[in-house]
């Protein structure tokens, strides 16, 4: 219900933007997106399997929070200062920033990742190679250090190829968001 | 579990072993009937009968090892009887078919994993390791995930057996997925301040013997009496960049998907006879800003390599960190080479300030 009335204004919002269609939940997302077009097959798949919670950062609309489509999987904004993590015990072992763009926890704090094409902060230099190595290996760039929680790379490795293939295709035809996301902030304990 | 998935790293090794293969890679899963490592290190070929190493399996040891926190390694290969190595691309050699390389991992005395790699059919390799027991007579295929804290090496810090996908981060995307078995590993020039350089034992393979047994195709004879080495005149300088070469190249490489990095620490054997070609090394990262930011510098201040400043030298920030974030390499070591440290901090206190960009 109320994801309905987030998606009514989101799509009143942006009536223009094809980008809308993200969000809306009126129309049915294309199930049936094969891949005979890998882009709509992506971009189906990006929407269920909710990486907009993630690499969207959420703002405050009239209806509540909602994920600021304008900035559409552009990963955490730089301009949002995430420092101390808060401090956590008991049943309370992480926490998220109200961007649902940064995460604190036992590995320290993560920030979502611009999954735009721009090139300098986003995946515009990675290879549909790149994406499913990191994917399927955890590892960040697909070589690098692992990749923090929480993103959820460890069910998404259980994706056939041609489906990873599909979700990188359509994220390198979304538009370009110039977003430098920070590095990760190691827990204390690391030496 | 281990047979249906273990299919897919010799697919991915092959998927990016060719660089340019890109879209047609994944078709590959539906052929049939990949090899499979075998379940214990015995029956892979490496010892004969009589328990001792097989009489076709010859040692090698790269001048600039790997640092895996320590670990005493030894390294064997078997070469198909009258194959030769295609050395055309004389910084990526192409095996033929058959080819089993092994590398054993021992602390102290104790034995803990054997590594096996195998060019099972010409375009597909095999990653696999095996973990030794406790008697040290067997040792049997690790799980493709690995084994996290398999083994202690020193007080609170333990040896992880890396799953397959780790070998595949350091094997799976460079120019050749062998790593050790090259030109400037086994040249016959070899490097007197390599870190944790290992003696030769008799009879090991080198760059000259290939030559000498007509091994290589083509023959390259001009190794035999000019041997590849690190185009630096400093003793300091080639030790440094040879050791990033090995330790780091096969990440860092102009032809792998980091080549997006711009950051460039393999050496180039192709341009070895060309008069004044700088180290891929001094040219990618003296002076370089990189992406990466030391801890506690501002962006601008922040350099790769700052000539002269080892402080401002995010390279080396990062060779002597084990903190997750910024550790290199980013897997197979839980303790920083402090050899290698001292070596790289007293190469980038060399260099002239002169040639800092700002
Ligand atoms: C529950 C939150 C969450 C969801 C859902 C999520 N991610 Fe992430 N993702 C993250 C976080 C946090 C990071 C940063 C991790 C790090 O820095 O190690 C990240 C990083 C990434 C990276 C960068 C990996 C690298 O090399 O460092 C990619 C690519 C990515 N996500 C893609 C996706 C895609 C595609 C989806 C949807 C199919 C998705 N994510 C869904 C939280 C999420
Ligand atoms: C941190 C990067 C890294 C990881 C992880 C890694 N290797 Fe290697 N490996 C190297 C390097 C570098 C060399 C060459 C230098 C040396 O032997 O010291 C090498 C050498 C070898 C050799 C000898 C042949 C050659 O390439 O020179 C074998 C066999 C081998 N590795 C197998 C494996 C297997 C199997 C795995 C996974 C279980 C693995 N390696 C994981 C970096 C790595
Ligand atoms: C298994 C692959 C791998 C190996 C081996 C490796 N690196 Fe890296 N390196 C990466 C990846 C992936 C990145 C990019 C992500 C990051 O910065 O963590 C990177 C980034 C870097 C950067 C930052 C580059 C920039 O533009 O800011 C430096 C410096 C670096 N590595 C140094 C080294 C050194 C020194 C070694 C050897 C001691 C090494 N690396 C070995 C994978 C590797």
């Amino acid at each position: 219900m109320s994801s309905r009335r987030t998606s009514a204004f989101v799509t009143a919002a942006l009536a223009a933007s094809a980008i809308a269609a993200h969000v809306t939940t009126a129309a049915p997302p294309e199930a049936s997106a094969t891949a005979a077009d890998p882009v709509a097959r992506g971009r189906y798949l990006v929407k269920v399997m909710v990486c907009n919670d993630c690499h969207t950062p959420w703002h405050m609309g009239p209806n509540g929070p909602e994920p600021d489509m304008s900035r559409e999987l552009s990963g955490h904004p730089e301009g949002v200062a995430v420092t101390a993590p808060p401090a956590l015990g008991g049943a309370w072992q992480w926490a998220g920033a109200g961007t649902n763009t940064a995460f604190a926890g036992p590995w320290g704090v993560s920030f979502t990742a611009n999954l735009t094409p721009d090139p300098e902060t986003g995946l515009g230099r990675w290879t549909p190679e790149t994406f499913v190595a990191a994917i399927r290996s955890g590892r960040h760039e697909g070589q690098g250090r692992p990749i923090l929680p929480p993103m959820p790379w460890p069910m998404y490795r259980n994706a056939s190829d041609e489906d990873l293939r599909a979700i990188f295709a359509y994220l390198q035809s979304i538009p370009k968001v110039r977003n430098r996301v920070p590095q990760p902030i190691d827990p204390p304990a690391a030496n | 579990m281990l047979p249906a998935r273990a299919r897919r790293p010799a697919l991915a090794a092959l998927a990016f072993a060719a660089a340019a293969a890109a879209a047609g890679a994944s078709s590959l899963a539906t052929e049939p009937a990949e090899p499979r490592a075998p379940q214990r290190l015995s029956e892979t070929g490496l010892y004969g009968p009589d328990g001792r190493l097989a009489a076709t399996v010859e040692r090698f040891v790269p001048q600039y090892p790997l640092w895996t926190d320590g670990a005493r390694k030894s390294r064997f290969v078997q070469l198909p009887p009258g194959a030769r190595i295609d050395v055309s691309d004389v910084d990526a050699w192409r095996f033929p078919t058959g080819t089993k390389v092994w590398k054993e991992f021992a602390w102290g005395e104790r034995k803990v994993e054997t590594r096996f790699i195998w060019k099972a059919t010409d375009d597909g390799w095999v990653f696999a390791t095996y973990v030794w027991n406790d008697a040290q007579t067997e040792a049997v295929l690790a799980p493709e995930a690995g084994l996290r804290n398999a083994h202690e090496i020193a007080p609170g810090k333990r040896h992880s057996i890396p799953a397959v996908d780790d070998c595949l981060a350091c094997h799976g995307l460079a120019p050749s997925p062998v790593l050790g078995f090259s030109a400037l590993q086994l040249s016959d020039d070899r490097d007197p301040l390599a870190p944790h350089a290992e003696p030769l034992p008799p009879g090991a393979l080198t760059l000259r013997a290939l030559v000498a047994q007509d091994r290589l195709r083509p023959r390259r004879p001009e190794w035999a009496t000019t041997p590849p080495r690190i185009r630096e005149r400093d003793p300091v300088a080639r030790a440094a960049l040879g050791y990033l070469s090995a330790n780091c190249g096969g990440c860092h490489n102009d032809r792998g998907p980091l080549a997006r990095l711009g950051l460039v620490l393999l050496h180039d054997v192709a341009r070895d006879g060309e008069r004044d070609a700088p180290e891929p090394a001094r040219a990618t990262a003296v002076g370089a800003a990189g992406r990466y930011v030391m801890p506690g510098l501002a962006p601008d201040d922040s350099r790769l390599v700052a000539p002269g400043d080892p402080g401002r030298s995010a390279l080396l920030h990062r060779l002597g960190s084990r903190r997750p974030s910024s550790q290199m390499p980013p897997l197979g070591s839980v303790v920083a080479d402090a050899e290698a440290v001292a070596l790289v901090r007293a190469w980038i206190a060399s260099l002239p300030v002169a040639h800092a960009s700002r």
